[in-house]
């Protein structure tokens, strides 16, 4: 997902610490920033948070690509105010994790460094409008998959974030599925764009949720601690039993030969994407691994005199205001 | 000196004549830079008509241990609920 494969860290503290703080998640109850918490829930959080905020920063990068290229102006504007609500995504999350003991900076440092991870969708290239419609109709789709359940997390400022975050996603979903609808609806070499896209991206979508990781420890003991509320193949399986009516919809199909319902579980039976193909997109070699974190770095370093300019220009005013008392 | 920009707690008046509620964080230079921030992070959907900006270092919370003693005192004081008193149905609306 846009978190995929966090590791958790082990804890050993006082286990009677460990058994009260696991009752209070049990019940329901949400652990906030100053209260006790086992080291490795909040490393596991800091690691999680991060992650996420980091994919919606980078996933600006794929869709700001073609802002001054849309077709229209009313498309442009909707893009900018879609890419707009993701840098508005990667900091509320940026602040959840700060509650943990991170700063923002560290946080952008471990992204630079490859230190911490983004999710493996945005090293994939956004080649033509159609495309624009599959990010937003596929990726902001499986997206949603995984943060509706994510706003019951039991840590307060991660739930807050993801209940802001679901409220503006929906929007997000509808203007992907909207281009897709004008694209397949048009000249038949539109359509073949639709389809083309969706070729593409069917099944990096299907790699956002991560391997499978029902016998994965890591993942129990994320489930335990309610950062994670569900496995990762039953997000694949939903998103999947979601998607294929929306693609027959539009008169396209879904690149996959062996995809057909399955009566007995109710679900599509589909087949799995090329996990060696994720493996080495998470190691650094996808399409776009390289550019995106330029592009990161020359922001960060291109920002760098605004960021101090500013901050001494308060100072200065700060002093004189002081001064002047 | 570092110049990562300090953090503001963001409070939004959503309505006229409802309070000011806290919505979340953000880093900025300076109050009227916060401001500004606030805007465009937090108020981008008509969510407000009113901006509250506040350092966050200048918060002081109570500390989560003291909830015993800060809150438990009021759990006993049943009487302070209109609902603790009987007043028989012919007395009227009350
Ligand atoms: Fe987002
Ligand atoms: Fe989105």
């Amino acid at each position: 997902m846009y978190a995929q494969m966090v590791k958790s860290e082990a804890t050993n503290e006082d286990p009677a610490k460990l058994a009260a703080f696991q009752a209070r998640i049990d019940a329901g109850e949400k652990i906030e920033p100053k209260e006790w918490m086992p080291e490795g829930y909040r490393k596991t959080l800091i690691r999680q948070i991060g992650q996420h905020a980091h994919s919606e920063i980078v996933g600006q990068l794929p869709e700001g690509n073609w802002i001054t290229r849309a077709p229209t102006l009313e498309r442009k504007a909707i893009l900018l105010a879609k890419v707009q609500d993701e840098a508005g995504h990667g900091l509320y999350l940026y602040c959840a994790a700060e509650t943990l003991g991170v700063s923002r900076d560290e946080l952008t440092e471990a992204l630079l460094s490859g230190k911490m991870k983004y999710s493996s969708i945005f090293n994939y290239p956004t080649l033509n409008w159609a495309d624009i419609g599959a990010v937003g109709w596929l990726v902001d789709g499986a997206a949603i998959m995984n943060q509706v359940p994510l706003q019951r997390t039991s840590f307060g400022p991660y739930s807050r974030a993801m209940i802001r975050i679901c409220k503006e996603e929906s929007f997000h979903q509808r203007q992907g599925y909207d281009i897709m609808m004008k694209m397949a609806k048009g000249t038949p070499e539109q359509k073949a764009m639709a389809q083309d896209a969706l070729n593409r991206f069917w099944y990096p979508s299907l790699m956002m949720f991560g391997p499978s990781d029902k016998d994965s420890v890591h993942s129990a003991q994320s489930m335990a601690w309610k950062i994670k509320i569900n496995t990762n193949d039953e997000l694949r399986q939903k998103f999947v039993d979601q998607t294929v009516p929306q693609a027959e919809y539009l008169g396209l199909t879904i690149p996959d030969p062996d995809l057909r319902w399955n009566e007995e579980k109710g679900g599509y039976d589909f087949s799995e994407p090329d996990w060696s193909e994720f493996f080495e997109v998470i190691k650094g070699n996808g399409p776009c691994n390289a550019e995106r974190m330029e592009a990161r770095q020359k922001a960060w370093d291109d920002g760098a005199w605004f960021r101090e300019g500013l901050m001494a220009h308060a100072r200065k005013r700060s002093a004189a205001k002081v001064a002047a008392e | 000196m570092s110049s990562e920009w300090p953090l503001w707690e963001i409070f939004i008046r959503g309505q006229h004549g409802l309070n000011h509620r806290h919505v979340g964080s953000l880093h900025a230079p300076d109050a009227e830079m916060a401001v500004k921030h606030a805007r465009d992070v937090y108020t981008r959907r008509n969510e407000g008509v009113s901006i509250w900006v506040v350092p966050s270092a200048a918060i002081t919370a109570s500390s989560p241990s003291d909830k015993g003693p800060l809150f438990e005192p009021s759990n006993s004081k049943v009487y302070r609920h209109p609902t603790f008193f009987d007043i028989p149905e012919d007395v009227g609306k009350m």
